[in-house]
């Protein structure tokens, strides 16, 4: 008798687990199977396409590609450029990240307007990004690539230092800092599995898979859009594009993620 | 005796000097990210440039987000926050059980992006298991469930209720859980609802 209440009992516990497991890898799940209905098609491919001939087509008021447009491995080479970003700039004597890169190569290439850019720097909706799509058209480059990050200059060396002590800043009217929800492994918010960004597995997880084709905003969404929501979520101010701080946590996640393979431009959820 | 002290000298120097040196640089760190914070942010709306300015909890929690919290650390953010408690003017700690259950499943206020005039959550689900049917949460605090039927209602288990809702810090320094009472996120009304949540025996989190 008691043996048959041991046996139901134990069904019952390896149901609960299973129903457990099946409520923690539902949202996966489904986002995977969205995936599969796509098939190989993405809809990154979109800002890739347009990025491609934004990068290629002659532009702006001095009317030039930017073939000019130095992204670390010389003019023009986009292969495998996002893998060793960010990095310490001659030209412009500081560090960049891919974003604030493109700005530079836009403005003083092509002598497009800075603030005309910004202002468009997120897509919505009809109202599309460049920077967006020069972003994916660029990280697709890299697909495949390893991430080898340098901070072998004492400037890029400071940026990850920054980017560690912004990691743990602690403020706003929640106390809320990255390291609240990142500070630790196999943590979620409600259904969202959170990668611990200290670590290898936990960095090269998030950092690879961004920027990303996001399914909630139907828009791609790059490093610098991740950050500046993360920090809205925290409650603190806007983060502007291409600060220190937006450049300095870039170095410090794509620096703990050295070694991963980058996979991006993926579809998020 | 004394030969051998003076012989340790020049060690204990070295060391306090390391020590000391560790301090100037975690200052100098420090400096360096508060001045990079305000130059990398701009004012939105409800969330302001103040919102950057660290309190003393905030800042000592920074400081030693990486290491181990030193006990005298520990003891003075808990003295800080304790002193912060008020309990319910009228002594009624237990609201309306469903005002909390809303107020749990709520994930809006002080960000950015809400509308300041609507009362804000307090997302618990975000890092809490509270009621059986709600399987959307999350596992950054611990589980919740059957919370009052286990622990019952005496006037002890309601005040330490009431004040880790009300200043989580005030007994765990540097808690991941914010200050809902003592920051202004949640008003006294707001945090009896979440008091009925836990402890109302017709509440889903004691079903």
């Amino acid at each position: 008798m008691k043996s048959i209440y041991g046996c139901i009992r134990g069904l019952l516990l390896a149901a609960c687990c299973v129903t457990l497991a099946w409520a923690q890898s539902s949202t996966e799940e489904a986002i995977a199977e969205y995936r599969a209905m796509f098939g190989d098609e993405n809809p990154a491919e979109l800002w890739q396409i347009r990025g491609e001939e934004l990068w290629t087509t002659p532009r702006g008021p001095k009317n030039v590609a930017l073939a000019g447009c130095d992204l670390g491995l010389g003019a023009g080479i986009v292969t495998g450029a996002y893998a060793q970003l960010p990095r310490w700039f001659e030209d412009t004597q500081r560090v960049q990240d891919l974003e604030s890169r493109l700005v530079s190569c836009l403005t003083d290439l092509q002598g497009l307007d800075e603030a005309e850019l910004l202002k468009s720097r997120f897509g919505d909706g009809a109202k599309k990004s460049d920077l967006e799509a020069l972003t994916a058209y660029i990280v697709a480059a890299s697909r495949g690539h390893t991430m080898s990050v340098s901070i072998a200059h004492p400037a890029a060396q400071a940026a990850y230092d920054l980017g560690h002590g912004v990691f743990y800043y602690r403020a706003g009217p929640h106390d809320f800092s990255c390291a609240t929800c990142h500070g630790e492994s196999g943590k979620r918010i409600r259904l969202q599995v959170l990668p611990k960004l200290l670590d290898p597995v936990g960095a090269r997880y998030a950092y690879t898979s961004w920027p990303g084709y996001r399914v909630s905003q139907g828009e791609l969404r790059t490093m610098e859009w991740r950050l500046q929501d993360c920090f809205r979520q925290q409650r603190l101010p806007q983060l502007r594009y291409g600060s220190e701080v937006a450049i300095g946590l870039t170095m410090f996640l794509a620096k703990n993620a050295e070694g991963g393979i980058m996979t991006a431009p993926n579809i998020t959820r | 005796m004394r030969n051998m002290n003076l012989r340790k000298l020049p060690f204990l120097a070295l060391v306090l000097g390391v020590l000391l040196h560790f301090e100037v640089v975690a200052d100098g760190m420090r400096d360096t990210v508060v001045a990079a914070m305000e130059a990398s942010f701009e004012a939105k709306k409800q969330a302001t440039m103040d919102r950057l300015d660290q309190d003393e909890t905030q800042t000592l929690c920074t400081q030693h987000a990486a290491g181990i919290l030193p006990s005298a650390v520990a003891e003075r953010i808990m003295t800080l926050n304790r002193a912060t408690i008020r309990p319910p003017p009228d002594g009624q700690y237990l609201g309306d059980w469903k005002g909390g259950e809303l107020i749990a499943q709520t994930g809006t206020g002080f960000q950015s992006s809400d509308d300041p005039t609507k009362p804000a959550g307090g997302n618990c689900y975000a890092c809490h298991e509270l009621s059986g049917s709600e399987i959307a949460f999350g596992t950054i605090g611990p589980s919740l469930r059957y919370y009052g039927k286990v622990r019952g209602t005496s006037p002890t288990t309601l005040a330490a209720a009431w004040a880790k809702l009300y200043n989580s810090n005030a007994h765990m320094p540097c808690s991941n859980m914010p200050r809902f009472g003592h920051r202004g996120i949640l008003t006294d009304q707001q945090l009896k609802d979440l008091m009925a949540l836990l402890f109302d025996p017709a509440s889903p989190v004691n079903q």
